[in-house]
């Protein structure tokens, strides 16, 4: 079984970013700044009710608008449509304003239907159905473990909540989109994606090609957060449009296509009642929940649960339970993967009954907590945690805090089960009698730092600089790996660089003859190669990975009971990842989700109308992000276990943050806040202030 | 081109309703609108140009761009679509995220909500005019220091932001940070490094609390 040095010059330590001086110099080429010869704009009608049967798309007068080369629809003849944003047409043009013009020129005749836009609502019998014939919520069995009725008559304490979440919008800054050229020697496709490889096999699917004259490339992209893996239907549409014009198409969606049409988190509506016995051991836990995953969750309706079934009762051990989960279909664009899909609202949902538990038995939280999750890592950093932040001077009594601004504190846990690397990863490494080194993969960057990874790990095993190292990734054309999901990117590209670079040493070693080619050897062992280049082909190891990351996190706020604003004054963060294969970078991920988990806490939801069906909030100037000024003081520890390997944490570090922060808001006030995002008109009713508002119903 | 209004289109001109209100109204309320009529008759004589394409002629990082654009075109489909420089990025076209961050004489603006035709004579600076001879600026340094970037999509905005502080402000404290970057959004979270990056261009030291703790 291979293992990973233990004494090293960059695995866990700092190497700056590789790819940073493209971005910060506007040189990095993302899949919307390519400039192919000849390039077109594209652009998607979409459909403008939530529900209708389209009868007729007339083109005719798009195609005449001076600049307009061609106009296509996306299905031929009658159809249905299920959601405010559907695509129903595309155009491509010399410029962008002839695309707008060409989307208001195309004429639609369509026999509206009637809509539901609110899981609550869809759920009634007399409910207008998403799916014909179909009902729109799911009909589960709830499934039992133990004797619930029986250890809830015999807990010390029981509470009951109903918890909410909303709809939350992955919003990447770039957009979903591709740059697509079709010639007769096949597809070329600048996608922004997190899976090349799926986006080639999506792309050769929609468009009836071979996989081989499908090459998709993705050198730089602009975030995706689970949103932009397969299908990749604006893709596909760019395609269609390059083979009519005859030249490439750029295709990227505006921020409103965004907000409609390219995935979400599910909602979460979790009424659930949990009891312990008096020292806090909890005994029994009864979990009925509903959410809506937009229209591909409902009844009998194709798409599984789309993320909408909550794994509970999370992390902790509670030997009785009842769990219950129905899923809705409501006109609405559909889920996608989002960042630890089902988790946040899991451990939101959880850590709070945990709090409003440990009020009752008049626990500490923490303590309640150490008494229940069977973990011994995140028992371990609860107790670090509880140093460093100094949890047992800040936290008080519920609603002790004085005076108009009231201070408080909260915690939860996060358990992420991926993270692991995929076994299918391959990659090679091409030495160049000159002593210069590629290694390539097809894998790609979201923004975490998998090229600097890379970098790092070549660097160690070849006793070289990670500068010296050329990256190549994002293209099909390199060895296959997976797409980015899971957390699964560092643990699979970090064994197989480590596979490959092994095997490039050991073939160097022997054709040039010397017995350590590594560093001050590396450039005489690399020029006896002659003229030929030495390529090696290598592939991810089982022993040098794991899965399965451990946090725990601590927020303290402020809340002004007056206007109702929660500001957060501090979080602290202990993560285990494993084998820290870069410190620079995975620091950045853990402030990453920790933001996200802060907007997901405090500011986002996708607002729905009852009336028209539409998406109210499809912007940033109305859809709310974490800005600087929100950003609180992040206190990161990284808990360094390099015996377990590589373990991903981009999804895990955003799953606690929400959780820590309402039960930080609800220790503050006194009172619970029992819906995400906690708004200040929301605290303002909880502190009976103002009359509960019947706007947001998310 | 459209042709200018005629002066007697119609019985009743804005002109002569201009003119029969100055007679009849007094003093003060007649020099006011005759100082409006007079601007309509300004406006009306001078040229309406679009909606084709005109020329258009924009000074970008110290080079002319000669381009050919209908007067809606807006900076930044200027800079993306008609040149080469894809340094700003378009991330909402509504002045709500400012990844299209440029300066327009040293001012950092949102180039998705300035018009070509009104950035002519003015000095644009956009990212990629700011390293000279491949050296980073002190800002673009900071930020590569401080990782102030994941998918460095919303970069380009911030780098302009907080080069435009600096330049009007070299010693910034937290708010005037805050503030400066108050209208660029980062959806990796990238901020609290922006915050170090902002601060340690400005020659303020901050480093890393972070603490690796072995779990054996």
């Amino acid at each position: 079984m291979p293992s990973w040095p233990t004494e090293t010059k960059y695995i866990s330590h700092s190497t700056l970013r590789i790819d940073a001086v493209p971005k910060l110099t506007g040189q990095a080429r993302y899949s919307s700044d390519i400039q192919a010869q000849g390039w077109l704009y594209g652009m998607i009608l979409r459909s403008k009710w939530p529900a209708a049967k389209i009868t007729s798309i007339n083109l005719e007068k798009a195609r005449a608008i001076p600049g307009i080369k061609a106009a296509l629809t996306v299905q031929d003849g009658e159809r249905t449509v299920r959601y405010y944003g559907e695509e129903l047409a595309a155009v491509a043009g010399t410029t962008k304003q002839a695309c707008l013009d060409a989307l208001r020129a195309i004429e639609v005749e369509a026999k509206p239907l009637p809509h539901v836009v609110h899981e609550t609502e869809a759920m009634k019998d007399d409910s207008p159905k998403v799916w014909e014939g179909s009902p729109n919520a799911s009909n589960p069995k709830p499934s039992d473990k133990g004797d619930v009725d029986k250890a809830f008559a015999e807990c010390a304490a029981v509470i009951e909540g109903f918890y909410t979440t909303p709809v939350q919008l992955h919003h990447p800054m770039e957009t979903h989109g591709s740059t697509v050229s079709w010639t007769d020697d096949g597809v070329t496709a600048w996608v922004s994606t997190q899976g090349v490889f799926g986006s080639r096999d999506a792309l050769a699917g929609g468009l009836k090609l071979e996989q081989s004259k499908v090459r998709v490339l993705s050198e730089f992209m602009g975030g995706g957060f689970g949103a932009k893996f397969p299908p990749v239907l604006e893709s596909v549409l760019a395609a269609r449009l390059s083979r009519e014009v005859k030249a490439p198409v750029r295709l990227m969606l505006t921020r409103f296509d965004e907000a409609l049409a390219v995935g979400n988190r599910p909602s979460s509506f979790q009424k659930i009642k949990l009891g312990a016995s008096a020292d806090g051991t909890l005994q029994a836990f009864e979990f009925d929940n509903y959410g809506t995953g937009g229209l591909g969750s409902g009844g009998t309706t194709a798409g599984g649960g789309s993320g909408v079934n909550l794994p509970q009762p999370y992390i902790y051990r509670v030997p009785n339970t009842r769990v219950k989960q129905t899923v809705v279909a409501i006109n609405a664009g559909g889920a996608r993967a989002f960042r630890a899909p089902a988790h946040p609202p899991a451990s939101y949902g959880m850590e709070c009954a945990m709090d409003d538990l440990a009020v009752k038995l008049g626990m500490d939280p923490v303590e309640l907590r150490l008494k229940n999750d069977p973990s011994e890592i995140r028992q371990r950093e609860y107790k670090i945690g509880i140093e460093r932040f100094g949890w047992k001077e800040k936290y008080k009594k519920p609603g002790s805090s004085p005076g108009v601004v009231k201070v408080g504190v909260g915690c939860g846990g996060s358990a992420w089960s991926g993270g692991g690397g995929a076994r299918t990863t391959q990659g090679e490494a091409q030495i160049n009698p000159d002593g210069s080194i590629e290694v390539r993969l097809g894998v790609q960057d979201l923004g975490t730092g998998t090229k600097t990874v890379i970098a790092v790990v070549a660097a160690e095993i070849l006793g070289l600089k990670p500068e010296q190292i050329t990256v190549k990734i994002g293209d099909t054309r390199y060895p296959p790996g997976p797409g980015s999901g899971g957390s699964m990117t560092c643990p699979s590209v970090a064994p197989t660089v480590f596979d490959v670079c092994t095997k490039t040493l050991e073939q160097l070693q022997t054709q040039a003859g010397i017995a350590d080619a590594r560093g001050e050897n590396w450039f005489s062992a690399c020029k006896k190669l002659g003229v030929n280049p030495l390529v090696v082909h290598g592939q991810w190891q089982p022993g040098l990975s794991d899965s399965r990351a451990c946090g725990v996190q601590f927020a303290e706020v402020e809340v002004d009971t007056e206007t109702g604003m929660v500001t957060v004054k501090k979080i602290t963060c202990i993560q285990d990842g494993g084998l820290i294969v870069n410190k620079n970078t995975f620091e950045s991920q853990v402030n990453g989700g920790i933001i996200m988990g802060m907007g997901y806490a405090l500011y986002e939801e996708r607002i729905m109308d009852d009336l028209s069906g539409v998406v109210l909030n499809p912007n940033f100037e109305t859809y709310k992000v974490s800005g600087i000024g929100d950003i609180p003081e992040i206190d990161i520890t990284l808990l360094n276990m390099p015996e377990r390997g590589v373990i991903g944490i981009g999804e895990p570090v955003t799953i606690p943050t929400a959780s820590a922060i309402a039960n930080a808001v609800a220790n503050a006030i006194g009172v619970r806040v029992s819906s995400l995002p906690i708004t200040p008109a929301k605290v303002l009713a909880a502190l009976g202030k103002v009359p509960p508002s019947t706007v947001s119903k998310t | 081109m459209k042709k200018p209004e005629t002066e007697n289109a119609g019985s009743f001109s804005r002109r002569t309703f201009l003119k029969s209100l100055g007679t009849t109204a007094v003093a003060v309320a007649a020099t006011q609108a005759n100082a409006v009529a007079a601007e309509l008759e300004k406006a009306n004589t001078e040229k309406i140009i679009g909606p084709n394409a005109v020329p258009v002629t924009l000074k970008v990082n110290g080079e002319t761009l000669k381009l050919q654009l209908e007067p809606r075109v807006t900076l930044l489909d200027a800079l993306r679509n008609y040149s080469s420089l894809t340094g700003a990025k378009e991330g909402c076209d509504r002045a709500a995220c400012g990844a299209c961050t440029v300066m327009i004489d040293d001012v950092p603006v949102y180039s998705c909500q300035n018009l070509a035709i009104e950035a002519q004579g003015k000095a644009i600076t956009t990212v990629e005019g700011l390293a000279k001879n491949g050296n980073l600026t002190k800002v673009q340094q900071a930020f590569l220091e401080k990782d102030a970037l994941m998918c460095g999509y919303c970069t380009p905005g911030f780098v302009m932001s907080v080069t435009a502080l600096l330049r009007k402000n070299p010693h910034p404290s937290v708010d005037d940070v805050k503030h400066a970057c108050a209208g660029n959004i980062c959806r990796c979270g990238t901020q609290p490094r922006i915050m170090e990056a902002a601060l340690q261009a400005s020659g303020v030291a901050c480093n890393s609390k972070t603490e690796v703790i072995d779990y054996a």
